[in-house]
């Protein structure tokens, strides 16, 4: 169980990514947002669990739906901004946008908008911090659409062969774009499938911080000692569409509202935490938070676009 | 300075360069070979055609790394590996098999760079087999390097001779881009002097295998050498070719190219990747664009027809461009 510090500091990257996507869901209706965006709330246990145990040397690789992934790695808030608006000051300068945020100083290997595309990466990470013998490991995001791609398959069976010190996180958030997980995880059962491939998996409520935590413990610490590859499926539905302006017709009406009420993972890490860390230092963190992403929109809306020269710059190292 | 094979002088630049830097990992199906199985010889293969072979004695199995046969998994690896520290050089046998694992290549690793706004580096080098004359099948005998030439990130460098695979190859390991290096399967047996010690050689460096001033070739791999042979004919009656070898299509050395066009103002441009779409086409346009003036005669060129490539020897010499073929057109470019 983590101290106070600890669960301070976990709670503040999970309000980081609530206040982050609620509030990009509100900006992107102003048409300023270039392209389409897909929000992570509803899943905020699942990136600051998993990334809770990491530190700089070691990679994850993200997804399409990648903001909290960042946030929880340590990606700046407002860096991350100004390249989701497509400016100058962005973490990539404006040529990769929301779905290829990187920061490789955070070992942030980038969002990914290949479905499936981030495992094989993490592979070639674990591969780096086994040869290199740097002591450090890669993770892996996934979501339960991209958990059936031959690719992500490919991966996890070399990690086996080659005994990596990589772990797989697939994130059932319950659709791939707009079809349930039940009609296209053909065994229903991500967890289950992986450990056909010979590494241990075990299957967590992915709304529940703790559940999450204690389970990337056991994965990073037989990672890091020499034991090999992992996978976690955390389930968690996501409160939005697949992308924002998706109107989720998929959907049951009341589910979204079900959700919110009954399965918010700040409300329910607030609940588990209760009488451990008084509720002012929380609310604290809430109100330090909001002013942060305030600043981060002010900043990124009132930060240049790339001048039209870098068009041509950073394809090659030389050519 | 001694004789050796395209397929040694592919060996000796793996070797030299994985003994000047530790990064340098090998990694491939059977590039070492015996794995498992009833515990025959301990490096069975090294490599399907013995490129690698004697490297997994040298360096063992954390920097020779056999894989399982899969692509994806295999350029994934090397892509991540090579954004976060390694030089590795992964082995895809055949080229032809990029369409299972395109992806690690085409959306990553060559878009890192620039989607990262210029934070990354993905110095990777992916070795592959190209070219037909095998008997090898459709599947065998591909010469994707058009494929791989449209995507920007990506370099491709297509060697013809022993020299040029070994310093071509050590140059690619030391470059911070990701490079594509196509072996044409028809020249590993092609023997020539190879300097012993390591030497790069710059990509984006025609070089001119013929010196001549009637007609220029343009022509990679195989190629290079029919059209040699029918330069080395033509030249018997009088008639004086330029044969230029560009060596690698990204970078593209399109100086060294004009410049031959500028002095004979004739073209004949054999490429074996494709009938439409491919490196002939290319090269064309840019002469088309950039040389105009200087051309005496359309342009011609010698490519296989649009079909995939047939297996029964007596269709596959068909398909193939050759020597006659590009005799033929150096006629026809001459009489236009």
């Amino acid at each position: 169980m983590l101290e106070k510090h600890g669960l301070l500091k976990a709670y503040r990257k999970m309000r980081e990514i609530r206040e982050f996507e609620e509030r990009l869901h509100v900006e992107n209706a102003t048409g300023e947002i270039p392209g389409f965006i897909h929000l992570y709330t509803g899943q905020e246990a699942i990136a600051v669990g998993i990334c809770e145990h990491l530190t700089d040397r070691d990679y994850i690789g993200s997804t399409h739906r990648g903001h909290g992934h960042c946030i929880a790695k340590g990606c700046d808030l407002n860096g991350m901004m100004a390249e989701i608006y497509g400016k100058e000051t962005g973490l990539c300068r404006g040529k990769g946008g929301s779905m290829h945020i990187a920061d490789l100083e955070r070992g942030m290997l980038g969002a990914n908008a290949i479905v499936g595309g981030a495992p094989p990466l993490a592979v070639g990470a674990a591969l780096s911090a086994k040869t290199l013998e740097t002591g450090g490991v890669a993770v892996s995001f996934t979501g339960d659409g991209g958990s059936n791609q031959g690719l992500v398959f490919e991966a996890m069976n070399m990690a086996v062969v080659l005994q990596l010190p990589v772990i797989f996180v697939f994130e059932n958030n319950g659709y791939g774009e707009g079809t349930g997980h039940d009609y296209a995880v053909g065994s229903r059962d991500i967890a289950g499938r992986a450990a056909g491939f010979g590494l241990p998996a075990v299957k967590v409520d992915g709304t529940d911080f703790f559940a999450v935590h204690e389970a990337m413990a056991e994965a990073v610490s037989r990672a890091r000692n020499g034991g090999g590859p992992s996978v976690i499926e955390a389930v968690a539905m996501r409160w939005h569409g697949h992308f924002e302006g998706d109107p989720m017709l998929y959907r049951v009406a009341g589910e979204v509202t079900g959700l919110r009420a009954n399965s918010d993972p700040l409300v329910l890490f607030l609940e588990r935490v209760e009488g451990l860390v008084p509720q002012e230092d929380f609310d604290a963190v809430d109100r330090e938070v909001a002013l942060a992403i305030d600043e981060a929109i002010a900043k990124a809306r009132a930060a240049n676009p790339p001048a039209v020269d870098q068009l041509f710059t950073d394809v090659y190292v030389s050519y | 300075m001694s004789i050796k094979s395209f397929r040694e002088a592919l060996n000796e630049a793996l070797r030299q360069e994985m003994e000047r830097d530790h990064r340098v990992v090998l990694m491939g199906e059977d590039i070492r070979g015996g794995n498992g199985g009833s515990a025959g010889e301990v490096e069975a293969y090294g490599g399907v055609l013995g490129v690698t072979k004697g490297l997994w004695s040298r360096f063992g199995s954390s920097r020779v790394i056999d894989t399982p046969i899969t692509e994806s998994a295999l350029l994934g690896m090397a892509a991540g590996s090579a954004v976060t520290g390694l030089r590795p050089v992964a082995d895809l046998m055949f080229m032809d098999f990029f369409g299972v694992s395109h992806d690690m290549l085409y959306n990553q690793a060559a878009k890192f760079r620039y989607m990262f706004g210029g934070k990354a580096r993905t110095p990777l080098v992916v070795r592959g087999m190209i070219g037909a004359g095998y008997g090898a099948g459709a599947q065998h005998s591909q010469s994707p390097y058009n494929i791989f030439a449209t995507t920007p990130g990506l370099k491709v460098v297509v060697p013809s001779s022993p020299y040029d695979a070994k310093g071509l190859l050590i140059q690619a390991i030391r470059d911070d881009d990701p490079v594509v290096f196509c072996e044409h399967k028809t020249l590993y047996k092609m023997e020539g002097e190879v300097p012993d010690e390591p030497y790069t050689i710059p990509f984006g460096t025609a070089r001119y295998t013929r010196e001549g001033n009637d007609v220029t070739i343009i022509a990679l791999a195989a190629m290079v050498h029919q059209a040699n042979m029918a330069a080395d004919k033509l030249a018997a009656e009088g008639i004086s070719v330029e044969v230029v070898d560009p060596r690698t299509i990204s970078p593209l050395d399109e100086e060294g190219i004009l410049e031959s066009v500028e002095w004979t103002g004739r073209v004949v441009i054999v490429d074996e990747s494709a009938a439409r779409v491919g490196f002939a086409h290319d090269v064309a346009a840019l002469i088309a664009s950039k040389g105009f003036r200087s051309l005496k005669a359309p342009i011609e060129l010698v490519t296989p027809p649009h079909t995939p490539v047939p297996f029964a020897p007596s269709l596959e010499q068909a398909w193939l461009p050759n020597a006659t073929r590009i005799e033929a057109a150096v006629r026809k470019v001459l009489e236009a």
